[in-house]
C-alpha cells in the first residue's frame, strides 16, 4: 500500500472513531500537545491510561467481590475511571463510568456488576481502537509519510 | 504583580496519574514551569508548610517558590479544598493564586472554594484554551 492510501485510511479510520463515539474532542486536545519537542506525547498518555485503568479494573473486581461490599470505594474507583478516559477523549468508555456511578449511589450491587462488565467491554474496545490507529500512524511513518491531522469540520 | 519573566512557575496537584501528566502537559504549551504532586501533603511538603504543626514557626521558607496552585478537588485524604485552605492560611503563602478544577459542576462547591479565596474554578477535562485564558486572566501575561 502506497503513503497516500494509507493516510486516506488513518483519515477515515480516525473519523469513524469520532461518528461511533469512541472518541470525543478532548482527543483532539491531546493530538495539539504533540509536537517535535513531544513526539510521543498521545501515544504516552494513552498508554499510560490503559496500563493505570486496568489496575482500577482489577480493583473493581475486587471490590464488587467483598462480602460486604464498599459502595463508597467502588465510587472512588470508578471516580478515577472517569476522569482519566474524559482526559483523554475515551467518550464510550467514560459514558458507562457515569452509568455505574449512579448505580453506585444506589447501592446496587446486581447493576454494579453488569456496570463493570459494560465498562470493561469499552475499555477493551477502546483499546483495541487505540491500538489500531497508533499501528496505522507507525506504518505511515515507517513508510516515509506524515501523520495528516485530524480536521474536525470534515465531520 | 510581581514579573514573573517568561515562564511562571506553577505547582499543579491530582491524584490521578493521567490527568498529572495532560495538566503538566497544558501547563508547558503555555510556557509555564510546572512541578506536579500527587496529592495534598506533598503539595504543602514542596511549598514548605509543615502539616503538622500549626502556625507560622513550621514554615521553612519565607517566599513562595510557585506563582501559581492548580489544584483538584476531589483527591483523597486531603482535598483541593483543605489545601486551599492551608494555602491561604499561611502569610507567606496566602497571596498565591489558588485554582481549583473538579470534574463536577456542583455550584454549592464552587462557592465554597471561591469563598475560601480561590480565584478560579475550572471544569476538567481542561483544555488548552482554558490554561491560556487562566495564564493570562491571573497573571498579566505580557503579550
Amino acid at each position: 500500500m502506497e503513503v497516500g492510501q494509507m493516510q486516506r485510511r488513518l483519515v477515515e479510520f480516525t473519523k469513524s472513531l469520532f461518528v461511533e463515539g469512541f472518541l470525543d474532542g478532548q482527543f483532539l486536545q491531546l493530538q495539539q500537545l504533540q509536537d517535535d519537542s513531544n513526539p510521543d506525547f498521545v501515544v504516552e498518555v494513552v498508554s499510560l491510561f490503559f496500563q493505570d485503568s486496568e489496575k482500577l479494573l482489577n480493583d473493581l473486581t475486587s471490590a464488587l467481590e467483598q462480602q460486604d461490599v464498599d459502595f463508597k470505594k467502588v465510587d472512588a474507583h470508578v471516580h478515577q475511571l472517569k476522569g482519566s478516559s474524559s482526559s483523554i477523549g475515551a467518550q464510550r468508555v467514560k459514558n458507562a463510568c457515569v452509568v455505574f456511578r449512579s448505580f453506585c449511589e444506589e447501592q446496587n450491587l446486581q447493576e454494579c456488576m453488569r456496570c463493570l462488565q459494560l465498562v470493561k467491554q469499552e475499555f477493551y474496545l477502546a483499546k483495541n481502537k487505540f491500538e489500531t490507529l497508533f499501528t496505522m500512524e507507525q506504518q505511515i511513518v515507517a513508510a516515509g509519510g506524515s501523520i495528516p491531522a485530524t480536521e474536525i469540520t470534515s465531520f | 504583580m510581581a514579573d514573573y519573566g517568561d515562564e511562571p512557575h506553577v505547582l499543579a496537584v491530582d491524584d490521578n496519574l493521567v490527568d498529572r501528566k495532560m495538566i503538566e502537559a497544558l501547563l508547558k504549551n503555555s510556557s509555564c514551569k510546572v512541578t506536579t504532586a500527587e496529592n495534598g501533603m506533598r503539595a504543602l511538603e514542596y511549598l514548605g508548610i509543615r502539616d503538622d504543626q500549626p502556625g507560622e514557626s513550621s514554615a521553612s521558607a519565607t517566599t513562595s517558590k510557585v506563582n501559581l496552585i492548580i489544584t483538584d478537588y476531589c483527591m483523597p485524604g486531603m482535598t483541593g479544598f483543605e489545601l486551599l485552605k492551608k494555602v491561604k492560611g499561611s502569610s507567606f503563602l496566602k497571596e498565591v493564586p489558588v485554582v481549583i478544577m473538579s470534574s463536577e459542576n456542583v455550584p454549592t462547591r464552587i462557592n465554597k472554594c471561591l469563598a475560601e479565596g480561590a480565584q478560579m474554578f475550572m471544569l476538567k477535562p481542561l483544555k488548552a484554551s482554558d490554561v491560556k485564558k487562566l495564564r493570562c486572566h491571573l497573571m498579566n501575561c505580557r503579550t
